[in-house]
């Protein structure tokens, strides 16, 4: 076990525990931003940088601090380790750094990105990013291309983190798709004339962090914030068959994987499950799925309110008016 | 004249093969090494000689051995990187073109310190000729025994294989040299792990540069501390310069490390002064992605002493007034060069060679070489240098790799060193937007210019 303090908060983590997980299991406005970094695709993370953090002491042992800024997602802790991830200035600086690098390439066509409103981009640009654009260069663009017959691929929004490819190369067979070219000429791809059609290629979609890979059955169909999310499963032979219904009335606009608050899968789902079942009556409905309240999907979240929650926070509200300690920044994501 | 350890007997007419090398003293260390010394006393005499790494970053060669992971049950590798894409360098052509048998060697006596049974030379695929070359020389050294099955009669094996890459400068960073040499697209790895723990097929392995390899025969057969007597301070030993750009006598030197720059530049030994009578305005001391250093401070250091070609001297001062030995491509500019164009150059060269990898390089290269673009073609404006200088340091030190800073360096010194030129470029985009715009009319500032 190692002993690590991050943002001034102690926590004990199992030897070869990455940063990033064990400011995760603190939790809270502390735990740095993960772009490409994704728990159960193996190798991922490290690429988008935007989970920077500083490490002021490298271990009990060696207390020298690390020259460079690191990773948090591929940085194991040692024990003794001190790290700075939002208290410090200089990783908030990097980190609207990468922010800025990211929205060059990336356009903000939000009010018509089915993403919308479920794109960690947007959540990221609006905590770190500037309000103006210093670049006035030509920006990368591309054609929209069926990667399959189930899905869209909208290159130019992608961000290149490579989860979808390591979903391709980790969790289907005969891998038909990756990163052409080099550095902002790369493109995500498939081989010439090749179509990604096995039966997990879905799972790209959900891990995609942006608006770039599209589900073809579910596109344009509504904004995410206008449906129903609910827990639902049916016996699936290929997979779990744990799934989130997208809802409207009683019609099933879209089926995905189950999330966690990381916005990772959970459980991987088959194509047969998000593509092929899109009756109610397919599905045992398991109740209303649960959507942290600070994200703009709970905006007509019908879960009903807690009241004993409400009382707190209304007691809380009054306690400040009365001039006690302020209270903690809202989210920005509760504005989005 | 310089001591020469690499290029002495460079021009004698058949090195080449193996039995003229064999007369002039080659192979004399394999038999030192492998008969009367053992691994570890080859590993102590190479930290002894303070040799370091002659591929850019110059790490200690002896103390990178060191780091392998000789405990490690799996099989242990030398690659040696002679990928060489750095702008303005072009040794490692030279030596393995005229003296194949001097990279074999070296690998020999290293392979056998580091316990590796196999080792490769990962070559740029435009050297393609001298592939033909090194298999040629591999042929005959299997031939003569000194490869293959025990050595010498001796218990030890080893296996060369020379392996063409398909053109990509970020194939020269030694972990996405490995990914290209398992057969992979040639992106660097994060590290940790390094190689010495878990480089090619995840096994212990030592990435070393032409050069580097090259020299240990010569550590061998002198032993280091002659080595040592050669060179100043830390910086022991000969190191090949490839001088090119506006000097009488561009060209490939093995000099002594300690020579004072000014005697590189201006003496018929080595570069021969500045072409045309003209006068020095900059020079680039290790290849593209140092940064660039105006006259005076390339002749002097921070304290005013004279500049020598050590790793020490160059980099006195730091970034503010120093730069690096690097790969050692020195890259001089006369007093017509424009700095803003060849920056562009450089510039354009990083954003072509990003992997794309990680954002700040893959969007922070093409940014700046836009910019650029426009400044050097008389559309820039004055925000534009500052801005320069901004993303630079968004990009430094926030890469996966190091091919981010060496995109960002030469734009962030030659912003603190030559501004005045980039402001010159906003304020009269007339004249700059003829492209021999200083040949005609050279532009100069206070103390930029020396005369030869
Ligand atoms: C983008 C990039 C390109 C590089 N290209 C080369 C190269 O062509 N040849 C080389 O020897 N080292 C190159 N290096 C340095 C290698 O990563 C490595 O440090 C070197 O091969 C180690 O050898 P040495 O210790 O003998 O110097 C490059 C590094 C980077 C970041
Ligand atoms: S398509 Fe999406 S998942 Fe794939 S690399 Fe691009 S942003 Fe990442
Ligand atoms: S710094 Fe550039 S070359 Fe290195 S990994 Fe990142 S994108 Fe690739
Ligand atoms: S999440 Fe760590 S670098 Fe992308």
């Amino acid at each position: 076990m190692a002993k690590v303090t991050i943002d001034g908060i102690e926590v004990e983590v199992p030897d070869g525990t990455t940063i990033l997980n064990a400011a995760r299991k603190i939790g809270g406005e502390l735990v740095p931003p993960a772009m490409c970094y994704y728990t159960n695709l193996k190798d991922s993370g490290g690429k988008c940088r935007v989970c920077l953090v500083k490490v002021a002491q490298g271990s009990t042992k060696d207390p020298r601090p690390m020259p460079k800024l690191v990773a948090s997602c591929r940085t194991p802790v040692m024990d003794g380790m001190v790290v700075q991830s939002k208290s410090s200035p200089e990783v908030l600086e990097a980190r609207k750094a990468v922010v800025e690098f990211l929205l060059i390439n990336h356009p903000l066509d939000c009010p018509i990105c089915d993403q919308a409103g479920e794109c960690d981009l947007q959540n990221l640009a609006y905590e770190h990013g500037a309000a103006a654009t210093r670049y006035e260069e030509d920006r990368r663009t591309f054609e929209k291309i069926d990667i399959g017959d189930k899905i869209k691929l909208h290159m130019t929004r992608c961000i290149l983190c490579y989860r979808c490819t390591f979903v391709a190369d980790q969790l289907t067979n005969n891998r038909v798709h990756g990163v052409m070219s080099r550095g902002d000429k790369s493109e995500i791809s498939t081989y010439i004339k090749e179509s990604i059609d096995n039966d997990f290629s879905g799972n790209m979609i959900d891990v995609c962090p942006v608006g770039a890979l599209t589900d073809k059955t579910f596109r344009f169909k509504s904004r995410v914030w206008f449906t129903n999310p609910l827990d639902a499963h049916r016996d699936c032979p290929k997979c779990s068959g744990k799934v989130i219904l997208w809802t409207k009335g009683d019609d099933v606009l879209r089926v995905s994987a189950r999330k966690d608050k990381y916005g990772e899968v959970t459980e991987y789902i088959c194509n047969e499950c998000r593509f092929e079942h899109k009756k109610m009556s397919d599905w045992t409905v398991d109740g209303p799925r649960h959507i942290e309240h600070n994200s703009v999907i709970s905006q007509n979240h019908y879960e009903r309110t807690d009241l004993l929650k409400l009382k707190k926070e209304i007691e809380r509200q009054i306690e400040f008016e009365r001039g006690a300690e302020l209270p903690p920044e809202p989210s920005p994501k509760l504005t989005n | 004249m310089g001591k020469k350890f690499l290029l002495e007997h460079v021009n004698v007419p058949g090195i080449e093969t193996l039995p003229v090398y064999q007369s002039k003293g080659g192979y004399a260390s394999v038999e030192k090494a492998l008969k009367t010394m053992t691994p570890d006393q080859l590993i102590e005499e190479v930290k002894f000689s303070d040799l370091r790494g002659r591929g850019g970053a110059g790490f200690p060669t002896g103390l990178k051995w060191s780091f392998m992971d000789r405990k490690s049950d799996k099989p242990r590798y030398l690659v040696v990187n002679a990928d060489e894409s750095e702008p303005g360098t072009f040794k490692d052509r030279y030596l393995m073109e005229k003296l194949p048998h001097l990279l074999i060697e070296g690998m020999i006596v290293s392979c056998f310190a580091l316990g590796a049974k196999s080792g490769y030379i990962y070559i740029r695929g435009e050297y393609m000729y001298i592939v033909r070359i090194l298999e040629k020389a591999i042929d005959e050294a299997y031939q003569a025994g000194l490869l293959g099955k025990n050595i010498l009669g001796t218990d030890f094996s080893l296996d060369l294989y020379v392996h063409p890459g398909a053109g990509a400068y970020i194939c020269g960073e030694e972990t996405a040299l490995l990914e290209s040499l398992e057969g992979k697209r040639g992106n660097p790895r994060l590290k940790p792990p390094f190689p010495a723990i878990a480089g090619l097929y995840a096994c212990p392995t030592v990435v070393n540069n032409v050069e580097s390899i090259a020299a240990v025969p010569t550590i061998i057969n002198i032993t280091a501390d002659k080595y040592n007597d050669v060179g100043i301070g830390k910086s022991s030993g000969t190191k090949l310069i490839s001088a090119s750009g506006h000097i009488n006598k561009p060209g490939i030197y093995e000099i002594e490390l300690g020579l004072p720059v000014e005697e590189f530049i201006y003496s018929d030994e080595y570069c021969g002064g500045i072409w045309k009578g003209r006068k020095l305005k900059a020079v680039v001391a290790g290849g593209s992605s140092v940064p660039i250093l105006p006259a005076n401070l390339i002749l002097k250091t921070a304290k005013g002493e004279p500049r020598l070609m050590t790793y020490e001297s160059l980099a006195d001062g730091g970034f503010v007034s120093g730069t690096m030995l690097g790969s050692g491509g020195f890259i001089v500019m006369d007093e017509t060069a424009c700095i803003v164009r060849n920056l562009w150059t450089f510039a354009r060269f990083y954003h072509h060679e990003s992997c794309g990898q990680c954002s700040p390089c893959r969007e922070g290269t093409g940014w700046m070489e836009k910019v650029l673009h426009r400044i050097e073609h008389g559309h820039g404006h004055m925000e534009d240098i500052d801005l320069l200088v901004s993303v630079a340091k968004k990009i430094e030190g926030n890469t996966i790799c190091p091919l981010g800073d060496a995109a960002a360096w030469p734009v962030a010194s030659a912003i603190r060193h030559f501004r005045e030129e980039f402001e010159y470029h906003v304020k009269y985009p007339e004249k700059v937007k003829d492209p021999k715009h200083f040949e005609k009319e050279p532009f100069v500032s206070e103390g930029m210019l020396v005369n030869g």
